[in-house]
């Protein structure tokens, strides 16, 4: 115990602010990129609906690192986009904390769309209806009606997805790469500690880890809790 | 002038929707069974359901026209539609709800707000959530949030059904009240008879999405002329007949022939005659009389069911007895015949 204090006093802690902010910035992006998406889907017909959704989905289904291998094939400094960003707007993404964000971005996207999808299709169409019909626009009907009344399944959403960006490693390594103090997440310190056999201080990173996951489903529980005092047990 | 004029057609899947609602009356009321199109004519009617061609008018304002390419947002066409859940948004306030069709929360419009849930006796609940209320105070609440706005043209979508029985008899009489006050035109759409035959002054009837009869509703169903119609309107009894003079014609389900005084237009194909205008017979048979031969008695809290086997052994004939009749019966006991009188008997197409 007394060597994990004295630990906490010498640690590099750029880690867990690397990984707060990638998480904060890719969720608030998920989070408008989602609903975005999820409102977009639902309009759709059957097929093009299964479709989308695939494609959408996909970054959750495949390794994170083939979403990394993607990922480097398009942002890559000596393929067009990548020269192009570079080029035109100065913009690199490999091996910068951009990399970090995109990455995980890429990654919890699905999450944040998915539970905003479901939330929506359990919305009674009726509410939207009844917003047409009483003069509101198409805006306000979904920030005002759609949004709040999805409000649990996208508040579990968001923190799913907050969680998941914070937590990415793959797609990260490969194109952000750990360059401490700048790309250096907590995934990838607690891998580079490990390999150099330091057990002690990727236990300190894991408990950090264990602390924050269980918070989130805390939260979870907490805003979905609400809502489920009226469901019978069975 | 108030008119609605509601010409719509529509394909979706197999399903053929082709009506007219046409009508300056102020309480118009559509009668039909689910599936009959009866819904979608009033969606389509506020913008909410999509529209082949026709055109649409309400309050002197065309809302649709296919061939000028007229086809405004259910926004614009300020139209109010009470729809059978009440579609109350569950995350708001009732002065919320009250509230979202009036645009910016302004001190005026609060007010507004205000007023009009006072006159629907909900003030006191203006914090409250929808789930919180019963069935009628949520009914309450969205017809003020409808009334408030001020529509050209309200629409009711079967507003008692999910409300039950005992509550369904009160709000009934209560819309009544609620809407008196309102001089635009009210649309009810409804399954049920009873609702209707309070509610409106002309009545159209739908069956797979065409109307299929019209007109005042008190006349409608004294004289529903089609057999379907009758149906609708609570005739039980109903049999395909063969004319066989100008005078008589032979009920086929029933077995029996009747001798009517009128003349039998030559466009008969049906008979319709209702559970509660049967005259009972003691003793001798008497012309246009069917044998009293009960099958299954129901014996509800004001009324006696009789179901009488036919001799034609189909559907039997329902015989419901009220009141002073049922009085009778105890005294005299069970008759031997029924007759049906010449003014009840309806001749439908």
């Amino acid at each position: 115990m007394s060597s994990f204090i004295d630990l906490a006093k010498t640690l590099d802690w750029s880690p867990l602010w690397i990984s707060l902010k990638t998480g904060v910035v890719a969720t608030i992006i998920s989070f408008f990129l989602g609903l975005w998406a999820a409102r977009k889907v639902i309009k759709k017909d059957h097929r093009a609906k299964s479709i989308l959704d695939g494609i959408l989905t996909l970054p959750m289904v495949l390794p994170p690192t083939v979403a990394g291998f993607f990922l480097l094939l398009i942002f890559s400094r000596r393929r067009a986009f990548g020269i192009f960003l570079n080029d035109a707007f100065d913009i690199q993404v490999v091996h910068t904390w951009l990399g970090c964000i995109i990455a995980a971005t890429v990654i919890a996207f699905p999450l944040m769309y998915r539970n905003a999808r479901a939330a929506f299709e359990q919305i009674d169409a009726n509410l939207v209806y009844a917003g047409r019909t009483l003069g509101m626009s198409e805006l306000t009907i979904f920030w005002r009606i759609v949004v709040p009344t999805a409000g649990p399944g996208i508040a579990s959403g968001t923190i799913l997805t907050f969680a998941r960006a914070m937590g990415e490693y793959g797609a990260t390594s490969m194109l952000a790469g750990n360059i401490p103090g700048k790309t250096g997440t907590v995934s990838q310190r607690i891998a580079m500690v490990i390999q150099d056999g330091d057990y002690v201080t990727a236990g300190f990173w894991v408990v950090i880890v264990l602390i924050i996951a269980f918070f989130a489903i805390f939260l979870i529980n907490m805003i979905t809790g609400k809502h489920m005092k009226n469901v019978r047990k069975w | 002038m108030k008119r609605l004029y509601a010409d719509i057609h529509r394909k979706i899947g197999g399903f053929d929707l082709d009506v007219l609602i046409d009508s300056d009356a102020s309480r118009i009321g559509i009668l039909g069974e689910s599936g009959s199109g009866k819904s979608m004519t009033l969606k389509s009617i506020a913008g909410i359901e999509a529209v082949d061609s026709g055109h649409i008018e309400a309050d002197g304002r065309v809302l649709y026209d296919s061939s000028d390419k007229i086809d405004l947002k259910p926004q614009k066409r300020n139209v109010g539609y009470m729809f059978q859940n009440y579609a109350l948004f569950p995350t708001m306030s009732v002065m919320k709800n009250v509230m979202a069709g009036l645009g910016r929360p302004t001190e005026e419009n609060r007010n507004k707000a205000m007023e009009m849930l006072r006159r629907f006796r909900m003030d006191g609940f203006e914090d409250k959530l929808p789930g919180e209320l019963s069935g009628g105070q949520q009914q309450r609440v969205a017809l003020a949030r409808i009334m408030v706005t001020e529509p050209a043209l309200i629409l009711l979508d079967e507003p008692f059904s999910a409300l039950d029985s005992y509550l369904r008899d009160r709000m009934q009489v209560e819309m009544l009240e609620m809407l008196e006050d309102y001089k635009g035109q009210v649309v009810m759409v409804s399954h049920s008879r009873d609702e209707l035959y309070r509610f409106s002054e002309e009545l159209f009837v739908v069956s797979e999405g065409h109307v299929i009869r019209r007109g005042e509703t008190k006349t409608v169903f004294r004289e529903p002329v089609c057999a379907k119609a009758a149906r609708l309107t609570g005739c039980k009894n109903l049999s395909p007949v063969k004319r066989i003079d100008e005078h008589t014609v032979k009920a086929i389900d029933w077995g029996i022939d009747l001798r009517l005084e009128r003349e039998v237009p030559e466009s008969v194909s049906h008979i319709g005659y209702r559970a509660h205008s049967f005259r009972p017979v003691w003793g001798q048979k008497q012309e246009n009389c069917v044998k009293f031969d009960p099958m299954r008695v129901d014996d509800l809290p004001f009324e006696k069911n009789y179901y009488i086997r036919t001799a034609g052994n189909n559907d039997p004939l329902c015989w419901f007895v009220q009141g002073e009749e049922q009085k009778i019966l105890t005294e005299k006991g069970l008759p031997d015949y029924l007759k049906l009188t010449e003014d009840d008997i309806l001749l439908l197409e």
